[in-house]
């Protein structure tokens, strides 16, 4: 693991901001790198704690089997859904030209 | 409040008034609905004349926190990626205060995507705390607690995901509940960290604050983590006091805070026990480990909330000629530095290579935090400590400093990582003159006896 | 039983996303209905709007333990991650899927050869939207813009993941067929290759010799037709076998099968591969199916494929053909064997049943399986009684198929398909033995070979309207 926590670097940020998709200036990303390092940094608390055993939470709640009947309910009206998007051609999203299949 | 008693419009007018003479100052609000909230009160005064029952809350002015989702009316959860976005559907909450016959007033002001402890990260600018113009009102739910605290309405509704709710609460001087987790429903909250945050009241009074809290509670089968439980009992129970409660007076929500912080609190406790109940020390150590283990977890579940921001269906777009430049572009323009962070620092949390030792490891030490927690519970039925570490601090102060802002949610983050129930309730000021908050934690679903003695607090406050 | 060059083997693993039968989406009420007008079946949570939330559906839970149960998985305590990417036909840029712990683990699907592929999982996730691409040639590739219509948005899948078990590009074909034909056969699927109601990718390496560890692979995405499996894995394999035979080395990537032209082409490179930050999905909760609910459904499960194979074959107890025993392995894969059980208890001729099933209704694509039975069954029997000859019979077939059924009687008037009269046939045969005395003579000698060239000839004449049966007595009746 003390591999995983070595210190966050500039590239680090840069390639989370790619995956993430957002564009950073120079500036940006000295300083973004900076204040996340401070963050990891208070984090390595938490890193560094041997916790072989102790299995993960991700949800406070114990419940499960949460499950709704196979019945059609209405559907929103199509109109005023694409009324809040930003460009719609042909009773569809319009976006730019998209580089690459998906995953 | 004097639901039935007077008339709606005429309360409907009062706040607006009080709006208006308050607004420029503080703040509070990205989106008043003026003519909507006179429209519905005319309308539930027309029906109580013609005798019908309006709803347990009819007429009560109230403020929605900007990320709760109102149909055809704006919800920018404070972003200028959402800017002028209108839902095209109710959240829950929205739909069972509607049916109680309250009358919403318009939308609070909060930080962008709930990401903050001071409403200064907010798109639309800061909003100022009523008490004292200089200083924030805590956030992010800041919009809704100043507008209770400047008696702009009074009640509102906020989230809380580490403290957004009780903070602001303690910082302006108004109660403010987080419910257990799975009490309220999420659906149109808008998320940002799916598995702590959770919608609650803000009030003038802790009897205000639980009448809100019966509407809003309950099973919801659109939210698959509502808890398939009756909404508690509250109202009927304020009285009940707080004879023979234990309640551990714990360390770790007293250190590290101010020493007028430490005093108030510790009369609090006296208050408490000249009432009947056993005040007993405790120390829960895990909860230290809070802070680290929440910036891991709310940033990972944010960075993937936050992803679907891409200016395709809804909101925003920034043009460009590619589909990923045009996200980009859009993103880049749309979200403010704070969420730009936390989308960065959850995407590295989850990223490949790092996900065991930072989001695995935080969840690990969320099960620490519960067991803690559970075997605290088993000696003492609530915890009290402060809410904030300090009372408001000055705008502008911490905003250069990510960490320092963070460490002002110390006190209440571990309650969210649990799940559990707590509230901040006002007591006393500090040597600054602004308002103290206490803060009562208990288990899943012990809301009853919180607000049993928070309204015991409510009563000592000024004795 | 490899077409490689001497010494190679291949490794071929599928993984086969098909779309459940549902009512409704797998996370919100909205119809899941192919073919509707773009963006109607919408709502906030498979739109992805801010603050909508997802609820898992029962019946989409059930239709995956059927697969699960004909796969013969383990069926098991199960629940969601979110697997992160952006891509704008995926509204909240993360996909809920299975990971960790999927629904269905590890179980086995025996083709009708005999082998046995392992089934690694079978697990629950949910569809995207669809996209259309505006400019250039309608492809992604040089088109200007791109629209996108959420549909298709949220429909329940399952993705089944079979081991790196199929060693030939028909086995790759056979694997699909049969997984196919069971995901009919259990009602959670219509598998519907041309609608992508089934969608096959391949995960392709070659070795040198069968005991050599497997090479780089290459997985090539979305094969829609059963054809194109089996072409695509066997241009793969002898791509990679060309490079590794020039010294070069494999690049581990994803490809594109091009249909038309018959190759594999570069889409993705491994560099480029996403990092898609899976993490347990919050706002859902685990699945733990009851003993009693898997046996309930277990119990409800229809005859699967192998089992109606045996029942057909044995119609035709021991005379059956080989040729008839690939034509009921053809019919039962394609879940077409109903129709010939259906025919012969009615008491149709089992060789006629099996010929029209096997050779013509097979051959009419997916519409073929929407006709309603009693149609067909009554097509056969106007041609059993020889009220039909063999060609005019499948013409009707054709129609009957394409107008999603209809009377026979009705569509053979309609075309004016009467049986030749007797007068008629012998004018007829008159004009040709006249014009072909040489083969006359031979056929009158004894020559059964030329029975089919003037059955042939008659055909042609007639343009299809003789019956063969009628044809071959008048021309026994005239030698003798
Ligand atoms: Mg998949
Ligand atoms: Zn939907």
């Amino acid at each position: 693991m003390s591999d995983n926590t070595r210190p966050l670097n500039e590239d680090d940020v840069r390639h989370v901001a790619k995956l993430a998709r957002l564009q950073l200036k120079d500036e940006e990303i000295i300083r973004f790198t900076e204040q996340l390092r401070s963050v990891l940094d208070h984090a390595a608390d938490v890193a560094s704690l041997d916790l072989e055993g102790i299995a993960p939470t991700a949800h406070p709640l114990e419940l499960s089997n949460v499950l709704r009947a196979d019945e059609v309910t209405a559907s929103s009206d199509r109109d005023e859904v694409l009324r809040a998007a930003p460009s719609v051609a042909d009773h569809r999203f319009r976006v730019p030209r998209i580089v690459g299949e998906a995953p | 409040m004097n639901a039935g008693e007077v008339s709606a419009v005429a309360l409907a007018n009062e706040s607006l008034q009080q709006i208006d003479s308050q607004e420029g100052e503080i703040h509070a609000f990205v989106e008043i609905q003026r003519e909507q909230v006179l429209r519905k009160a005319q309308a539930i005064d027309d029906g109580v004349a013609q005798g019908k029952n309006m709803g347990v809350l009819a007429g009560v002015p109230l403020a929605l926190k900007d990320n709760l989702c109102q149909h055809g009316e704006v919800t920018s959860c404070a972003s200028n990626i959402l800017s002028g976005w209108r839902p095209p559907y109710d959240a829950t909450v929205v739909s069972r205060i509607e049916t109680a016959g309250v009358l919403i007033v318009g939308k609070t002001n909060m930080d962008e995507f709930a990401m903050g402890s001071s409403t200064e990260n907010s798109a639309f600018g800061p909003t100022k705390n009523p008490h004292d113009t200089t200083k924030v009102p805590g956030g992010s739910s800041g919009g809704s607690a100043a507008a209770v605290a400047a008696s702009m309405t009074p009640l509102s509704l906020g989230s809380d995901t580490g403290g957004s709710i009780r903070q602001p609460a303690a910082f302006c001087g108004v109660v403010g509940v987080k419910p257990t987790y799975g009490l309220v429903s999420r659906y149109g909250l808008v998320a940002f960290a799916s598995s702590l945050d959770q919608v609650g009241p803000f009030a003038g009074s802790v009897a205000d604050a639980a009448a809100l809290l019966e509407v809003i509670a309950g099973h919801d089968p659109k939210d698959s983590t509502s808890l398939n439980a009756p909404a508690p009992a509250l109202s009927s129970h304020l009285d009940d006091g707080v004879k023979g409660m234990r309640v551990g007076l714990c360390n770790e929500l007293l250190e590290g805070c101010a020493p007028d912080m430490v005093a108030a609190i510790k009369r609090a406790a006296e208050v408490l026990s000249n009432a009947g109940a056993e005040i007993i020390e405790i120390s829960i150590p895990e909860l230290k480990l809070g802070l680290s283990a929440y910036y891991l977890i709310a940033p990972a579940e944010a960075s993937s909330n936050l992803a679907r921001y891409d200016g395709v269906r809804y909101g925003v777009r920034v043009d460009a000629e590619d589909v990923t430049a045009m996200n980009t572009a859009t993103r880049t323009a749309g979200f403010g530095d704070e969420v730009k962070r936390r989308i960065m620092l959850g995407t590295y949390a989850l990223s490949a290579g790092y996900y065991d030792a930072y989001y695995g490891q935080a969840q690990r030490v969320r099960t620490l935090i519960i067991n803690a927690f559970t075997k605290a519970y088993s000696s003492v039925d609530l915890l009290l400590g402060a809410t904030t570490p300090t009372t408001a601090f000055a705008i502008g102060d911490k905003v250069g400093d990510p960490m320092s802002m963070y460490q002002s949610d110390i006190c209440t983050i571990p309650t969210n990582l649990a799940g559990h129930p707590a509230l901040s309730v006002p007591f006393g000021v500090g040597d600054d003159k602004m308002p103290i908050g206490a803060q009562l934690l208990g288990p899943a679903l012990s809301e009853q006896q919180l607000f049993q003695a928070a309204s015991v607090l409510e009563h000592g406050a000024n004795s | 039983m490899s077409s490689l060059p001497e010494g190679w083997d291949m490794v071929v693993g599928l993984e086969v996303h098909t779309e459940l039968k549902t009512a409704t989406k797998l996370f919100c009420g909205c119809a899941n209905n192919f073919g509707d007008e773009p963006n109607t079946n919408i709502c906030p949570v498979c739109l992805g709007l801010p603050g909508s939330l997802p609820v898992l559906n029962e019946g989409a839970v059930e239709f995956a333990i059927r697969i699960g149960l004909a796969l013969h998985c383990v069926v098991q305590p199960s629940s969601f991650h979110r697997k992160n990417y952006f891509y704008p036909d995926q509204p909240k840029d993360y996909q809920i899927s299975q990971y960790d712990v999927p629904i269905n683990g590890p179980g086995y699907l025996d083709l009708p050869d005999g082998s046995r592929v392992g089934i690694e999982r079978a697990h629950l996730e949910e569809d995207t939207g669809k996209t259309t691409h505006v400019g250039g040639t309608g492809r992604i590739h040089g088109s200007d813009e791109s629209l996108v219509d959420y549909n298709r948005s949220g429909v329940p899948l399952v993705e089944i993941v079979s081991g790196p078990d199929i060693r030939s590009a028909e086995q790759a074909r056979g694997y699909a067929a049969e997984l196919r034909s069971i995901l009919i056969a259990s009602g959670a699927s219509d598998g519907r290759m041309e609608e992508g109601s089934m969608r096959v990718d391949a995960n392709v390496s070659v070795r040198r010799g069968t005991e050599a560890p497997f090479g780089t692979r290459c997985e090539i995405k979305n094969l829609n037709s059963l054809r194109s499996v089996q072409r695509a894995v066997e241009y793969e394999a002898l791509r990679q076998i060309a490079i590794l035979d020039d010294g070069g080395t494999i690049s581990q990537e994803t490809r594109h099968w091009d249909e038309d032209a018959g190759k594999t082409q570069t889409m993705r490179s491994k560099e480029e591969a996403y990092d898609y930050r899976y993490f347990p999905e919050p706002d859902l909760v685990p699945v733990v199916p009851s003993e009693a609910f898997i046996r309930q459904i277990e119990a409800e499960l229809p005859p699967m494929p192998a089992q109606r194979r045996r029942e057909l074959i044995a119609h035709f107890g021991d005379a059956a053909t080989d040729a008839q025993l690939d034509q009921a392995n053809a019919a039962v894969e394609l879940n077409l064997d109903p129709f010939i059980v259906g025919a012969i208890e009615k008491g149709i001729t089992p060789a006629l049943a099996l010929a029209r099933t096997a050779n013509e209704l097979a051959g009419l694509g997916d519409d073929a399986m929407s006709l309603p039975k009693d149609d067909y069954i009554a097509l056969l029997k106007m041609e059993d009684a020889g009220e039909l000859s063999a060609t005019q019979s499948k013409k009707v077939l054709a129609d009957l198929v394409a107008a999603g059924g209809g009377d026979p009687k009705a569509v053979a008037e309609s075309k004016g398909f009467e049986q030749l009269d007797a007068g008629a046939l012998d004018a007829t045969l008159d004009e040709i033995i006249a014009a072909n005395p040489d083969e006359w003579a031979r056929y009158r000698e004894g020559d059964d070979k030329l029975t089919g060239f003037f059955t042939g000839k008659v055909m042609a004449a007639t343009q299809g309207q003789a019956d063969g049966k009628a044809v071959n007595a008048a021309l026994r009746q005239r030698r003798s």
